[in-house]
């Protein structure tokens, strides 16, 4: 990958911001999502998650399997507001 | 690495790094700071990052506008050469029934007193010049400061413990602290899972875990967990008036807040009824309700989608206001905690506040009203106005 691969996609991160945030001391996705914002845009790191967790192990010396990942949370894809606050109003209608 | 030093704190949140810098910048920076993951990982980086001025109790203004002043120029403070995405988009609180409403006048009379500039809002087209899409019905007034907004925590944190480091403080991150270490009513040090490291004052800031680490010599701070959620939109071009952000709009009777964030995203929580507890799981109940509550008063933002949601803890205390317990068993040990869910914007003035006791220099606010035994005394530091 050259330095200027975009990885994270959804908030513009290249692989040398990333490259950056790990020389500067970031040992794990998280902190190197907090620092960039890499995997916080509408795909939530589906592609870029990977992409780190590689560097991470290469620099590191370890294998990918044991970057620690992020928390997987809902949504798994993006929600409509409105959807969400009909969902509550039916399920208020109901336990009425 | 070394084994001795004179000072550790405990938690490397904002309270943790703040305190790190305030005391090396008085001299003192033989510090060794111990977080038991990385910086912000715990309260600071879940919090909702609001910055308000308009506060309720003299103590609580007092704290929040000293702590923005020193947010407007953070980076240059600390020396930091990247942005802490300060966004002074301001803060519009709303009154829904007369009582609340007289309650904001006497705010806003304290926070006049110190030079804020908050002001009454009609509820005519005025109100359309701050939130154009707010749904009027049922408010009763509205109060607006400019200067408040919002602040990144991660840079925030980071600001102040690069600004420390260059000073001479050591970082310890993927740290735990098993024990503090005392001996005949003085500390000696902590126990963690890298060894024993030994010093004269241990400070933790700890936030929810704090009160468990000061039981170890007999402190008993009445500071409990509670879980808060968030849940952020996609980002979206700016919502408020003329082109700028929408301001944080606010109710505590509704018990919301709602803010646009200078990446476009709209961030947003509920104050909820939650147990005492460490749990910070998400639910899909919290997005149903939250999306409920919020749009009652901003329906134009059903559009939108939310892309994540997490939570954290509040590290409550029994009047909202923060603790800092000088220990009566152990000489030495210090806790600051219980900054009930407005940690981030206060801790810049707070660690003033600790730091100029620590060095024995004068300061204008009485440190000691923060001790618990005004929960025994009645003494209590009351706010009227948080979710």
């Amino acid at each position: 990958m050259a330095d200027q691969t975009i990885v994270c996609r959804c908030e513009d991160v290249t692989r040398e911001d990333i490259l950056a945030a790990i020389n500067a001391g970031c040992r794990t996705l998280d902190e190197i999502k907090r620092v960039t914002r890499a995997g916080m845009g509408p795909c939530q790191g589906r592609t870029c998650r990977n992409l780190i967790a590689q560097e991470l192990a290469k620099i590191y010396g370890i294998s990918v399997e044991d970057v620690l990942m992020p928390t997987f949370r809902a949504p798994v894809e993006p929600v409509k507001v409105g959807v969400l606050a009909q969902a509550y109003q039916e399920e208020e209608g109901e336990n009425k | 690495m070394k084994k001795a030093y004179d000072v550790i704190i405990i938690g490397g949140g904002i309270v943790g790094c703040a305190v790190a810098f305030e005391l090396a910048k008085r001299g003192r920076s033989d510090i060794l700071l111990i977080d038991k993951e990385y910086l912000s990982s715990g309260a600071t980086g879940r919090c909702g990052a609001g910055i308000r001025q308009q506060w309720g109790s003299m103590l609580n203004a007092t704290l929040a506008v000293e702590s923005t002043h020193i947010f407007e120029t953070l980076e240059d403070y600390t020396g930091y050469d990247r942005s802490c995405g300060l966004n002074q988009s301001g803060y519009l609180l709303l009154a829904y029934t007369e009582k609340e409403w007289e309650q904001f006048q006497e705010n806003l009379a304290v926070q006049h007193s110190l030079g804020v500039d908050s002001f009454t809002v009609g509820l005519d087209e005025n109100i359309y010049q701050y939130v154009p899409h707010i749904n009027t019905a049922g408010l009763y007034g509205a109060t607006f400061c400019q200067k408040d907004g919002h602040a990144d925590p991660f840079h925030c944190t980071f600001a102040y413990a690069q600004g420390a480091k260059k000073m001479g403080v050591d970082i310890l991150t993927y740290t735990h602290v098993d024990q503090i270490l005392a001996e005949q009513g003085k500390v000696k040090g902590v126990l963690t899972d890298q060894g024993e490291f030994s010093a004269n004052t241990i400070i933790n800031c700890a936030g929810g875990w704090a009160p468990g680490l000061a039981a170890q010599v007999g402190d008993e701070i009445p500071v409990f967990p509670e879980r808060h959620q968030i849940m952020v939109t996609e980002p979206v071009a700016p919502l408020g008036a003329d082109g700028k952000y929408m301001p944080m709009v606010m109710s505590f009777s509704r018990k919301f807040y709602v803010q646009q964030t200078p990446h476009g995203s709209l961030i947003m929580g509920i104050g909820e009824t939650e147990p005492i507890s460490f749990n910070i799981n998400s639910t899909w109940q919290f997005l149903e309700k939250c999306s409920k509550v919020v749009t009652d008063t901003l329906p134009a933002l059903k559009e939108l989608r939310i892309v994540r949601q997490w939570a954290g803890h509040y590290d409550m205390s029994p009047d909202r206001s923060p603790v800092i317990e000088f220990s009566p068993h152990a000489e030495g040990l210090v806790t600051i905690c219980g900054f009930s869910g407005h940690g981030f914007m206060v801790a810049p003035r707070t660690a003033i506040l600790v730091a100029n006791a620590l060095c024995g220099e004068d300061d204008s606010i009485d440190i000691k009203m923060f001790a618990s035994s005004r929960f025994q005394s009645g003494k209590l530091l009351l706010e009227p106005s948080v979710v």
